[in-house]
């Protein structure tokens, strides 16, 4: 169960990595209220990834790093 | 420059609150080097972010990052996005907070101590702490510089280079030597506060005065239409990758960053700045680097040498507001400075020194450390003077060399199978072939030895193109590096066997309450 999740947030922790540039929008000069498109999309990027970082300190911290499984030892 | 007394007045002002601060923070400072080096690991969230924040990326947000962002096109801000944003994010979680365990755990200071106890080498431990000063003097000497240049700009010459950049580096010992990690961490806690409130009056003066950003982005749409259109130019995707890659790697590994991974107060404390981080790096780089790029469409003209950002505000806000901006600027820079010189010391008298020397107590180390900063702030001031080509290019390419050691201490930190041969083959094997790639050697070439090194290396290419992708562009040497290391670290550990003084199971079994 412990490695499913660690490899779960291995996978978003790729997709958050690999979408911070957002390729698909390569060569497009839109501007969107003052703004090249792709400006508007890093912040809700960035913003997105501070959510699932909190979501992450909620639930799995320690994971892959805690080698006793995350159980507190006192 | 007419305001060149106002922004005189406010450098000295902020010298003397950074003075006062230092002195509160000696007051309540033991003469421990934990205390000394790591304010005894006892930061809270915000203190922590922006410690780490202004000391990292302090003087890039008004000057380096802006000029970039003018010259090249504003996607400066993906890759900082990229860069900062998330892989340091994610960096600061598997590395740093790994390390956090483990230092806590064993009361460690630098880099170089956790890795020269797992691997019962103490070759191992100056040998890491050698190659961070190699890469770090350089890069202060470059601050140094700058903080002289910007004196005498500011003053037309009345003061004389020498004197600026003295007058900066007497300051800087004056106050680290006295105030150690926890005054340094107040002062960039301040700065960094007053930095972003700058950040965002300098957006809204500019935006108000051209008519908003709409009125703006339509400027640069007319001066400079592939500003807009995501890539092209110097941003290949190749470009982009390489620079966010290693330069977030990189900082893991410069010694101020690094021992910041040290300090966390508590397990909450790490949490928090790691939600923080993204938000922040949004905060403050999307507004500057925008600027940057709007100043191009609004007609102004930046001279090679000269700061956009300050070159704007003049433009559109009044006087003494463009100059609290540079002066902000400059004290970044020293904020930048003084963590290194503390950081710096730190490896030079624990892992260096101490390794050498012995019968020091605990009590002394502190006075020992305290002589570091003294020590390494004189030389790279000396340096400051000559500014020799190849020490300026050793700067250039710092976070790159930094980068090289990243690698391999990720696996040390994780993979129970690592080897002491492992570790030396990683890092040296890619220091050599980083310097080889991106180092001049100057007059060194007429040594026999260095010629022959020399002639090898002009045979490693500046840039590597994939050749089933030739589209994405060039990747730099620094990437091609990291790679290597992580191979030669993983492959020689798997050939060789621990010895009897190393200790696998080190960071193993660690976890916070």
């Amino acid at each position: 169960m412990r490695t499913a999740r660690a490899v779960g947030w291995g996978l978003v922790t790729v997709v958050m990595v690999a979408l911070a540039v957002p390729w698909f929008l390569w060569g497009s000069s839109a501007v969107v209220a003052g703004l090249p498109i792709w400006v508007w999309w890093h912040v809700g990027w960035l913003a997105l990834i501070s959510t699932v970082f909190y979501a992450f300190t909620r639930t799995d911290w320690g994971i892959g790093v805690e080698t006793n499984g995350g159980e507190i030892d006192g | 420059m007419a305001n060149a007394g106002l922004q005189l007045g406010i450098i000295a002002a902020y010298l003397l609150v950074a003075l006062a601060v230092g002195l509160v923070a000696y007051r309540v400072t033991d003469r421990t080097a934990e205390d000394y080096f790591l304010a005894s690991r006892s930061f809270g969230t915000v203190v922590l972010l922006f410690t780490t924040f202004a000391t990292l990326l302090s003087a890039f947000t008004f000057f380096g990052g802006p000029n970039l962002a003018y010259n090249a096109g504003p996607e400066w801000i993906l890759v900082m996005g990229l860069m900062d944003g998330v892989i340091f994010a994610v960096l600061w979680y598997v590395i740093g907070y790994k390390q956090w365990l483990v230092g806590r755990a064993n009361g460690y200071v630098t880099l170089g101590e956790m890795l020269g106890d797992r691997f019962g080498s103490v070759g191992l431990r100056v040998l890491v702490a050698g190659i961070s000063l190699f890469w770090l003097i350089p890069y202060v000497m470059l601050q140094q510089q700058g903080a002289g240049t910007a004196v005498t700009a500011l003053t037309e010459g009345a003061v004389p280079y020498w004197a600026g950049a003295g007058g900066i580096t007497l300051f800087m010992i004056l106050y680290v030597a006295v105030s150690g990690m926890r005054g340094v961490a107040w002062t960039d806690t301040l700065q960094g506060v007053f930095m972003l409130g700058m950040v965002w009056l300098a957006l809204a003066w500019v935006l108000a005065a051209v008519g908003g950003p709409s009125a703006a982005t339509s400027a640069l749409a007319e001066s400079n239409p592939e500003f807009l259109s995501l890539g092209g130019g110097l941003y290949s995707p190749a470009f982009i990758i390489s620079t966010a890659v290693s330069i977030a790697f990189g900082v893991t590994m410069f010694p101020q960053v690094n021992q910041r991974f040290f300090v966390a107060g508590s397990k909450t404390v790490f949490k928090r700045t790691f939600v923080l981080w993204p938000v922040l790096v949004l905060l403050l780089f999307v507004p500057a680097f925008m600027l940057g790029a709007w100043a191009q469409g609004l007609g102004i003209v930046a001279e090679q040498g000269e700061n956009i950002l300050p070159l704007l505000l003049n433009e559109y806000t009044p006087a003494w507001f463009a100059a609290l901006v540079v002066a902000g600027a400059m004290a970044a820079m020293m904020s930048s400075s003084d963590s290194m010189l503390l950081s710096g010391s730190s490896y030079l008298t624990r892992d260096v020194y101490r390794q050498v020397a012995t019968g020091i107590t605990d009590r002394r180390e502190a006075l020992v450390g305290q002589a570091g900063v003294v020590a390494i702030a004189l030389i790279s001031f000396g340096l400051s003077l000559f500014q020799p080509a190849t020490l300026v290019e050793i700067g250039d390419t710092a976070f790159g060399g930094f980068a090289q050691l990243a690698l391999p201490i990720v696996v040390a930190l994780y993979w129970q199978g690592t080897t002491r041969t492992g570790m030396y083959a990683g890092v040296v094997g890619s220091q050599v072939f980083y310097t080889l790639s991106v180092l001049p050697f100057g007059v060194f070439e007429s040594v026999p030895v260095i010629r022959l090194l020399a002639a090898l290396a002009t045979l490693l290419p500046e840039s590597y193109v994939l050749p089933f992708a030739p589209g994405l562009g060039g990747f730099q040497p620094s990437v091609v590096g990291m790679g290597l290391g992580l191979a030669l670290t993983v492959a020689a550990s798997a050939l060789t066997s621990a010895s009897a003084t190393e200790d696998a199971t080190a960071y193993e079994g660690l976890s916070a309450d």
